[in-house]
């Protein structure tokens, strides 16, 4: 093992005794640009409706679900897809976001919530998870829409500018904080802050 | 020939008087479907607006339970949650600025207190409802206690 190791990092150390280093220069470009068009080009296809729903899990459960929301269907017509809320939009972000989805590959290979009985088991913890990545980042993914600087307290009800013109201005509450259950079911609210 | 000529004319008039008496009997009859004809779908009204002015409005009669003056879409009342609650339970109320619940929501049949809201209260569209901004379908000739008595002193008093 040792010996294999040290095989290959000499490899590496030595110059290149065939290629020219315009060759590998160039071509080391080239492949780099397909490499990372490549990557990117399969992370954003992750990143659709189409793939989330592609699994019966999403599609039967959380998606229904969404359908009979606001987020759905609405007077001006703009509406959400899964990746708007829940991955970052920022590529750092969605890049760490992505690695702790490799865990929901595992779900799936293993069935961890697919009959909706087990969906239903598993529902307060997943939505927790929601929960507190929503509180910690200030709802970034509310924000990624919903802007803040740009609220017309005039056309909201009394009972949402009050609310929004205080809590949310001075930063005490975010989103997630009131607004849980948008787009989905709730699970048992048991226990949970403000219910 | 002829008198079937005049059997025909004659079947023909009775079934036209008969057609149009059915029709103008038909004018009369109070019917859900309107002026609509049985074989011809009716255009359905355009859907209101709730109400959403969270302005809390005057009860009809001592016991109505008071009406929703606000928007209540999507809001879950099941097994898992009771999104009413988060607003109008007791211990909610001073973060809300929410009205409570009445009391007799946290009685059981027997009159016993409960901490949380009984369950036969729990479904609260049961008696609650949000309003719609619209004429009513049918006039209401409901008159209020108030009005009764008031109207009574008057005619007391014209004696």
């Amino acid at each position: 093992m040792k010996e294999i190791i040290k095989i290959g990092w000499q490899t590496l150390k030595k110059p290149s005794a065939y290629f020219s280093l315009g060759f590998l220069v160039i071509g080391g470009f080239i492949a780099g640009v397909i490499f990372w068009g490549g990557f990117n080009t399969a992370l954003e296809a992750t990143n659709t409706e189409e793939f989330c729903i592609s699994c019966h899990e999403m599609e039967n459960n959380v998606y229904e679900e969404l359908k009979t929301t606001i987020h759905f269907s609405n007077r001006s017509g703009v509406r959400a897809t899964c990746p708007d809320c829940h991955v970052p939009h920022k590529w750092t972000d969605k890049i760490a976001r992505k690695m702790q989805a490799s865990k929901e590959v595992w779900g799936k290979i293993f069935g961890t919530i697919n009959t909706r009985d087990k969906f239903l088991a598993h529902r307060k913890r997943l939505a927790q998870n929601e929960w507190t990545r929503l509180k910690a980042n200030d709802s970034l993914e509310c924000r990624n829409c919903h802007n803040f600087d740009y609220m017309d307290f005039t056309a909201q009800s009394s009972r949402a500018s009050q609310q929004h013109s205080t809590s949310l201005a001075d930063g005490e509450k975010t989103c997630i904080d009131c607004h849980k259950g948008i787009a989905h079911q709730l699970p048992d609210m048991k226990g949970v802050e403000g219910w | 020939m002829k008198t079937m000529i005049n059997h025909l004319v004659k079947t023909l008039v009775l079934s036209i008087l008969f057609t149009t008496s059915v029709l103008a009997a038909d004018k009369h009859v109070a019917t859900l479907r309107g002026e609509v004809n049985i074989d011809t779908q009716a255009e359905p009204s355009a859907i209101a607006n709730t109400v959403n002015k969270d302005i809390k409005q005057g009860r009809n009669y001592p016991m109505q339970p008071p009406v929703i003056p606000h928007k209540i879409r999507n809001y879950e009342v099941n097994l898992n949650s009771n999104k009413c609650m988060s607003c109008h339970s007791r211990n909610r109320t001073e973060e809300s600025q929410a009205p409570m619940v009445s009391v007799t929501h946290y009685m059981d049949r027997d009159g016993n207190f409960l901490a949380e809201i009984s369950p036969r209260r729990y479904f609260c569209n049961q008696c609650h409802a949000p309003q719609k901004d619209v004429k009513p379908l049918v006039e209401n000739t409901f008159i209020d206690m108030h009005t009764l008595m008031k109207s009574k002193v008057n005619t007391k008093n014209e004696h």
